[in-house]
Order: structure tokens, then C-alpha cells, then sequence
């Protein structure tokens, strides 16, 4: 027990100063020698935002849409699911019984007759998304949202079916679950498709 | 009768209006000089980290310095409640004072030694106590950030105000003693005879046979600026902003700008007293007829700010290639290190001019800091291992215990 005691307890010894370490002189000019190789390198790794824009990885967790299906009706069902899942309590939702007489409506029940989230409550932990049980709620990789009023970041169901038009139009957001399927953006899908993955995921992780 | 007054002025004074054309000449490029030259740093610190630094303001980003001077015009004054009001508003103009001040005896560009009458690159040509007046005022500079910190009534401004005080009292002394030598060979304390002792070739520049002396007036007087690696007085990791914490809009500025002019200073005194000054090689001499034409002055004035903006850019990359000292290390740097040997420097310049050896003699003097560095390892590795034996020992006994 005591030998071992002895072996753990282990002092470290500073390494001898040299001559030249105490001298200075050979590291501040090998400290130089690197600012000034950087100075001339002549490749800043700065990127010059508002020209370039950053590359957003297709998992992102940005700003969210309200999917449409292919007859272009808003794919929500109304469960509220993504309004219970929500840690920061910021989806309202108004459900409403399907216009039955509607041909179009026929094979829905219920549909949001609201739909509000306020941009500005949400985390964007993506927990609705993951709720969703009709893959009706995403999150985008719009990153950079702004707006002048409180009340102009609260978006209604109109304004999250225009995001869902918009980033479809681009093709930057493909919808990342379908029935179960991963689709390209989902995090879990298999890596080459998609961006670098976030930090803390992945294999690398 | 204004009119009369003048030129009754002019008459008994006929130095008045070039003095008066060198005084506009330095309140108008200093404050430019140092605005541009936080532009610069800024954009030297951007390459040398490999970003690229301010380049929205203009082209490659050059009105950014304009931008800067006007917003921090425009700043509101804020004066805090408990600080010393005089004292408060004196600090920052006597620090640009002090450092304005100095550049009376500077030449910024050739100066003949026979100097005779009209405008001159210098406010106050052939002083003779020139280079003795420069440092005797700029320490007066010490002031400027004690009143300052004093004033603040805070106690990191404090911290920082006394750390530059002890700054600068102890980096005063290799300062002057490393250019006792330089001053002893040109026989004058005045710049102008000092550049033109340097002037005959450039084997003469006091670098050649005053290396060490250049080493420790570079290093003091980098201390003497607050400039990285000696930027204790105002360390934002320990004391918020040093003196200047309390300090706002143009307030803030004044000891900016006093700061800036310090640096100009140093360069200026680095490149005249130890790189020749204006002197080149092809470029006569001011004090000869032909080196007194228009052309050769304007060569001279660039040559000479060429190797002042070397010297500022070796003092700026500096900034971004060390660490801070720690304050021990600090003192332990000036009073064990570059004052014994500024001194023993000084005796091998006595030695040199009173046996009238060759001054190149005095190269060897490079070898002195190696020397020193031996000396200093030894001693450090021989307190190391006393220590490690001692903590030995303690582990040991501890390990006993532990039975």
C-alpha cells in the first residue's frame, strides 16, 4: 500500500533553461519570424459576410416552415404535439374540423385554423420537429432573420407556408423526414449529402 | 498696428516664422500620424492573425481612421461621479503634453549642424542639450498617467498607475546609460552632431559598434511607450483598462494619441541615434553646400522616414510575436539584466575613447548579453534543482506520513 503510495506521488522537474532561453533573443526572433509569416502569407481565413454568404449545413436548425403536401394544403394535422413538445411554449395552435364539403379536404379531419409561433420565444432545440408526426413542422437553415418589432417575429400559418415556398424554391431545404425515411437534410442521415455535421454529432462527436 | 507689431517681431526675431511653419508642421502631421497609425496596427494585427482587418471605410478600408477620429469626437463626456475633476481633466492633456512637447528637439528630416536661418526640419534647431531635454521630458510623461490613475479614483487605475510609475523609473535608468556611449563618441548631446558623427559612411551608424547599447535603449524605451511586451500600466486581463479605465470620448483619446506620439518618438529616436538617422550612403550630408539643396533634403527626409516606419513596424509585429512579462520579471529585466549591462557597456566605451582604440572594438560588446544569458541559466537551473531536491525531500516525507 505505502509503495504504491510513494510511486503514484510523482514530482514533475522543470525542464534546464538553456543559454539561449535565457538569452531571449532566439524566441523573440523565431516569434517574429512567424508573425511576419503570417503577415505575408496573404490568406486570411476571414469571410466577408454579407458578400459571401456562410455555408449552412441542411440540418441546421434556423428559422421553420409549414410544410405543404402535394396538393399543396398545409401537411399540419392539428395534433398539437409540437405545441406540447415545446420547451419554450412558442406555437399557439387553433384546430379546426376539415371543410368536408370541400373535395379537396376530403381525406382530413382536422386542419390548423391557426398557427403561430413567435420567433422570438424559440430556442430552436428542434423538439417540434421531432414531434411531428406528419413531418408538417421543420426548421430551415435560414439563419438570418431580423425584423424591426416584436410583432413582426411572430409568424402566422401564412407566413410559415411562404417560408416553406421560399426555401423550397432555393433547394437548399429539402424535407428532412418523409413517413419515417431520413431524407438528405436529417441529421441522421448518411453523411456525403449533407454538410459538415454539428458540432458534438456524429462520429466525430 | 498689428501689422507693425509683426514685423517689428520678425525683425528682432528672425527665426520666428520658420520655428512657427515646424511647430504647425508637427501639431498638424503627429495627430495624423497617430490616427494612421491605429489604422495600421489594426490592419498589421489583422495579417499577422490572418483576418483582414478594417476594409469597409473607403478603399482598403483607409477612411477608417477618419471614421474612427470623428465618432470618438462625437462621444458623449462622461465624467464619473467620484473622481478628482481637476485632476481628472489635467491628466490626459498633460500627457499629450509631455509627449508633444519632446518633439522640439527631434529632427523629423535632415538638419544641417551649420545651421543659419530659414525653415528646418526641427522646431528648435541646435539646442544643445537636445537629446538630454528629449528623454528628461518625456519621462515627465509619467505624470500625465499617475495623475490620471490618481484621479480615477479606482483602484485598477491605481494598480496601473503605480505599476507605470515603477516602470518607468527603473527603465529610465538603462535608457539613458545605453546612449552615454553614443553620446560620448559624437561629443554632443545635441541629435543633429550626433546623426552627422554617423554620416561619413555607414560603417559609422552607432549600430556597428553599439549593438548592445541598441538592444537596451530598444527594449527600455518600448517600456518606456507601455507597448507590449512591457504593457503592464494598462493590461486589460488584470486591470480592466489600467489608467485610462476611467477615461472617455476625447479624453481617451489625448492619452491615445499621447501614446502613439510616444511610439513615433522612440522610432524616431532608434533610426537617429543608432540607424544613422538621415544618412545614406549616395546622399551628402546637410552640413556640405551640396547636401543643403532642395532635392538631397527631401531625399534625406524620405530615407529617414523609411527607417522609421521599419522601426515602427519591428515595434508593432513585436506586439503580436510575445507574451507580457509578469512584473518580476519585469523589474528583474531592467535592474538585473540591461542595467549592469548598459554599465558594462559603458566602461568599454570609457575605455575605447581614453586609449584610442578603434570604436569597432566595441562590436564585442554583442557578446556581453550571451555572457549574461550563461550566467543567468546557471543561476536559474542551480535555484531549480535546490528546489526540486527540497520538494524531493517534502514528497518523501509526506510519503512517510501516508505509512
Amino acid at each position: 500500500m505505502s509503495n504504491k503510495k510513494t510511486k503514484t506521488v510523482k514530482w514533475g522537474e522543470e525542464p534546464k533553461l538553456g543559454m539561449l532561453d535565457a538569452l531571449y533573443l532566439p524566441a523573440i526572433v523565431s516569434g517574429l519570424a512567424t508573425a511576419v509569416r503570417h503577415a505575408v502569407s496573404g490568406k486570411p481565413t476571414t469571410r466577408q459576410y454579407p458578400e459571401v454568404e456562410p455555408e449552412i449545413p441542411p440540418n441546421y436548425r434556423g428559422v421553420h416552415r409549414l410544410n405543404r403536401d402535394e396538393q399543396g394544403r398545409v401537411k399540419c394535422v392539428a395534433c398539437y404535439m409540437c405545441q406540447t413538445a415545446c420547451p419554450a411554449n412558442c406555437i399557439e395552435i387553433i384546430a379546426a374540423p376539415a371543410p368536408k364539403e370541400d373535395p379537396h379536404w376530403t381525406d382530413r379531419d382536422k386542419y390548423p385554423a391557426t398557427f403561430t409561433i413567435d420567433e422570438l420565444r424559440c430556442i430552436y432545440c428542434g423538439m417540434c420537429e421531432e414531434a411531428c408526426p406528419v413531418d408538417a413542422i421543420e426548421l430551415t437553415s435560414v439563419y438570418d432573420l431580423t425584423g424591426l418589432t416584436r410583432k413582426e417575429m411572430i409568424f402566422d400559418k401564412e407566413k410559415l407556408l411562404s417560408v416553406f415556398d421560399e426555401t423550397v424554391k432555393t433547394g437548399k431545404d429539402p424535407v428532412r423526414t418523409n413517413r419515417g425515411t431520413l431524407g438528405p437534410a436529417s441529421e441522421e442521415a448518411p453523411s456525403g449529402r449533407q454538410g459538415p455535421p454539428p458540432p458534438g454529432r456524429g462520429k466525430h462527436g | 498696428m498689428l501689422k507693425t507689431l509683426i514685423n517689428e517681431l520678425v525683425e528682432k526675431w528672425p527665426g520666428l516664422w520658420p520655428i512657427l511653419a515646424a511647430i504647425a508642421v508637427i501639431l498638424a502631421v503627429v495627430p495624423f500620424l497617430g490616427l494612421y497609425m491605429t489604422f495600421i496596427e489594426r490592419k498589421l494585427a489583422a495579417y499577422v492573425q490572418d483576418r483582414v482587418g478594417p476594409n469597409r471605410v473607403g478603399p482598403f478600408g483607409l477612411l477608417q481612421a477618419v471614421a474612427d477620429g470623428l465618432k470618438i469626437f462625437l462621444k458623449e463626456q462622461i465624467i464619473p461621479d467620484h473622481v478628482y475633476t481637476v485632476l481628472y481633466f489635467l491628466a490626459p492633456t498633460l500627457s499629450l503634453m509631455t509627449a508633444m512637447f519632446a518633439l522640439v528637439v527631434m529632427p523629423f528630416g535632415p538638419v544641417p549642424t551649420n545651421y543659419t536661418g530659414g525653415f528646418r526640419f526641427i522646431v528648435a534647431p541646435g539646442i544643445d542639450i537636445g537629446i538630454l531635454m528629449m528623454i528628461a521630458i518625456s519621462s515627465l510623461s509619467a505624470y500625465g498617467i499617475i495623475v490620471g490613475g490618481w484621479a480615477s479614483n479606482n483602484k485598477y487605475s491605481m494598480y496601473g498607475a503605480i505599476r507605470s510609475c515603477a516602470q518607468f523609473i527603473s527603465y529610465e535608468i538603462p535608457l539613458g546609460l545605453s546612449i552615454i556611449g553614443v553620446i560620448a563618441v559624437a561629443g554632443s548631446l545635441n541629435i543633429e552632431h550626433i546623426v552627422d558623427a554617423q554620416s561619413k559612411s555607414i560603417w559609422d551608424w552607432n549600430i556597428f559598434w553599439q549593438p548592445l547599447a541598441l538592444l537596451i535603449f530598444f527594449t527600455s524605451a518600448l517600456a518606456e511607450t507601455n507597448r507590449l511586451p512591457f504593457d503592464l500600466p494598462e493590461c486589460e486581463q488584470e486591470l480592466v483598462g489600467g489608467f485610462h479605465t476611467e477615461y472617455s470620448g476625447i479624453k481617451f483619446v489625448l492619452f491615445f494619441l499621447a501614446e502613439y506620439t510616444h511610439i513615433v518618438t522612440v522610432s524616431f529616436l532608434t533610426a537617429l541615434l543608432f540607424f544613422g538617422g538621415w544618412s545614406c550612403p549616395g546622399i551628402p550630408s546637410p552640413s556640405t553646400p551640396e547636401g543643403a539643396s532642395l532635392t538631397y533634403m527631401l531625399l534625406g527626409l524620405l530615407v529617414l522616414v523609411l527607417k522609421v516606419s521599419c522601426v515602427v513596424a519591428l515595434i508593432m509585429l513585436l506586439r503580436w510575436a510575445l507574451p507580457r512579462f509578469r512584473f518580476d520579471q519585469l523589474m528583474g529585466l531592467a535592474w538585473k539584466g540591461l542595467i549592469p549591462l548598459a554599465l558594462v557597456n559603458l566602461i568599454g566605451v570609457a575605455i575605447v575613447l581614453s586609449l584610442d582604440l578603434p570604436k569597432h572594438l566595441l562590436f564585442v560588446t554583442a557578446v556581453l548579453p550571451v555572457i549574461a544569458a550563461y550566467y543567468s541559466a546557471t543561476q536559474f537551473n542551480e535555484s531549480m534543482t535546490k528546489l526540486n531536491s527540497e520538494r524531493n525531500v517534502l514528497s518523501k516525507s509526506r510519503a512517510m506520513s501516508y505509512e
